[in-house]
């Protein structure tokens, strides 16, 4: 069984998750309601949990996230953007939660290495997918700040979503057609909200697919070293 | 020293003969039910400070979040921290069936007029101090708690048999967080034992004043908000972590600590009650660093508030359309 786990899609996906967690995780304290602590810590453990399967069936948990260089991780460039503001957060959850719940959808429907995960990924990812749209409508349509605010995050985050479409070896689904499917939604979403398509290119020679090649933006490195910073240490020891 | 409102007229007489029968019989006050002025004061007054030490509780310990060191701990940490604002929520919810609403209660936790409890103004300055806390502090509040689920006020009783349970998973995760650093490497082992010298003093602190100074507390207990003194509850706590302690393989930093045969309890040293007032006063080593942060998250967030408000009111009548079948409520709350 160990060697038909397809290792490359598994870090793909699992780094995707670990890491937009930990961005979600520097939210705490910090939400701009109540409410929004006990919502974006609970997409947060989700992605977590998705990340601790994910990580599980490519090799040792903690050794994946704590050990390896920048280099070696294999997430989208859109997940490791740093939060910003309220608004730039909800347009990463909104194009990442469609994303992923498009693609753990015909993961569940297969009989791949990924099914048993996806069916239970499918549910929390519809959760995470509807927070981020009810977020959308809001701001989008909420005061004129929030629209200016909403409308600067989708436009700067979209070159960050062609990535998303790229194949990724041992998957076992096709991601470029996915993006039909997901510039729909997320069309239908921003249209509701009153917020333009952002018109740019999904993708530029830069950004085209260099997450998975481990290429990526400089605020990662960051985030990286106050992640691993304590579990390196202690060479060796156990929590 | 606070007591009920005199009655006026009879009327209120007859109101306050039923709500002392009420409590006398050990039965729960309602938020609809009369009760004497004071008493709503005394609860709006405990139930908003405890609400607010739920979400300042939050950050020395999200101060950790980012840099757990395993990812089995970071779920952990992150889940308590999160439980940390649901009892914020539930806490809120119980001052609201007394008539103050939450912003009414932020801005004066914001503006300095309400506090929250003292110990979250020490610093979390390395990872031993999540398990510190959990063990320490969280296994202080339960002591302070545990009574309050039998408190007079239904809705505040109510909340704190599910803040009760969730705070005593917290106590030991951090037992056994600290547990494995004790048996860990001589640096982890170090790290915990350094963690324990500097929240075990604070962690006797939090049962408040010993009980000849104790401002509130007879008038409490005959309402029956208040079940035990401080000085017993301090007394129990000790009780409870010195074998505790011994168990982990870590020692309480008091030279005085023994066990009392005569007394049938743990003598323990003196409290720097200095401290204890420097840090209240606002004197302690994050208080402003607490404050600060809560009224920016606040402040940052207002203009995501006011577009949810302004987003509501546009669609108050279509308002489950929007939100597929799910009111703005639950959406906020899910
Ligand atoms: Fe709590
Ligand atoms: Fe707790």
């Amino acid at each position: 069984m160990t060697a038909t786990v397809p290792v490359t899609a598994a870090l793909a996906l699992g780094d995707d998750a670990l890491v937009l967690s930990h961005r979600l995780g520097e939210w705490m304290g910090h939400a701009p309601v109540l409410e929004e602590e006990v919502a974006l810590a609970n997409i947060a453990l989700d992605l977590l949990g998705q990340a601790r399967v994910l990580l599980s069936m490519a090799g040792d948990e903690d050794e994946l996230a704590y050990l390896r260089e920048e280099r070696a991780f294999s997430n989208l460039q859109l997940v490791e953007q740093p939060n910003g503001d309220f608004a730039h957060t909800i347009a990463r959850q909104l194009y990442f939660s469609t994303y992923q719940h498009l693609l753990y959808a015909e993961l569940a429907a297969g009989d791949g290495p990924f099914a048993a995960l996806a069916a239970k990924a499918v549910k929390e990812t519809a959760y995470h997918r509807d927070h981020a749209e009810q977020w959308t409508l809001r701001l989008g349509d909420g005061t004129d700040l929030s629209h200016q605010r909403m409308r600067t995050a989708c436009t700067a985050l979209w070159r960050f979503t062609g990535e998303m479409f790229q194949p990724v070896e041992g998957l076992g689904t096709d991601l470029g057609a996915l993006r039909t499917g997901w510039l729909e939604a997320v069309g239908a979403v921003l249209r509701r909200a009153g917020l333009p398509v952002p018109e740019g290119a999904q993708s530029g020679a830069w950004t085209a697919g260099a997450g998975r090649q481990g290429l990526h933006t400089e605020p990662f490195g960051r985030m990286l070293a106050e992640m691993q910073h304590l579990h390196r240490s202690h060479p060796g020891a156990s929590w | 020293m606070a007591t009920a409102t005199a009655p006026r007229t009879a009327d209120d007489e007859a109101y306050q003969r039923t709500f002392d029968a009420a409590v006398a019989a050990d039965e729960r006050i309602e938020p609809r039910d009369w009760m004497p002025d004071a008493y709503r004061a005394t609860l709006v007054r405990q139930i908003a400070q405890h609400a607010h030490s739920e979400i300042i509780g939050m950050q020395p310990e999200a101060n950790w979040i980012t840099r757990a060191p395993s990812l089995r701990r970071k779920a952990i940490l992150m889940a308590k921290v999160q439980d940390e604002a649901g009892h914020g929520l539930y806490l809120y919810s119980a001052a609201e069936t007394l008539g103050v609403g939450r912003d009414e209660l932020l801005d004066k936790l914001h503006s300095g007029r309400q506090k929250y409890s003292s110990i979250f103004n020490y610093p979390t300055l390395t990872w031993a101090d999540v398990g510190a806390i959990g063990w320490l502090v969280d296994g202080a509040a339960i002591t302070n708690q545990v009574p309050l689920c039998r408190c007079s006020y239904g809705p505040y009783a109510r909340a704190m048999v599910r803040v009760c349970k969730e705070e005593s998973f917290h106590q030991r995760q951090g037992y056994e967080l600290l547990l494995a650093l004790s048996r860990g490497t001589p640096g982890q082992h170090a790290m915990a034992q350094d963690a324990v010298d500097r929240w075990w003093w604070p962690s006797l602190m939090m049962f408040g004043p010993p009980d000849d100074e104790s401002a509130h507390s007879a008038q409490s207990t005959a309402w029956k908000i208040k079940r035990h003194s401080n000085d017993e509850l301090r007394q129990r706590f000790v009780d409870i972590c010195v074998p505790q302690a011994k168990s982990l393989g870590l020692t309480l930093p008091d030279p005085d600590l023994r066990w009392n045969e005569e007394r049938g309890h743990h003598d323990f040293g003196p409290i720097d009650w200095t401290e204890f007032k420097e840090v209240i006063k606002g004197n302690g080593p994050c208080n402003e660093e607490r404050i600060t942060q809560r009224r920016r998250a606040h402040d940052e967030g207002a203009w995501v508030r006011e577009a949810a408000a302004a987003h509501a009111a546009k669609h108050s009548g279509t308002a489950a359309a929007h939100t597929g079948g799910r009111t703005e409520k639950e959406v906020g709350q899910a």
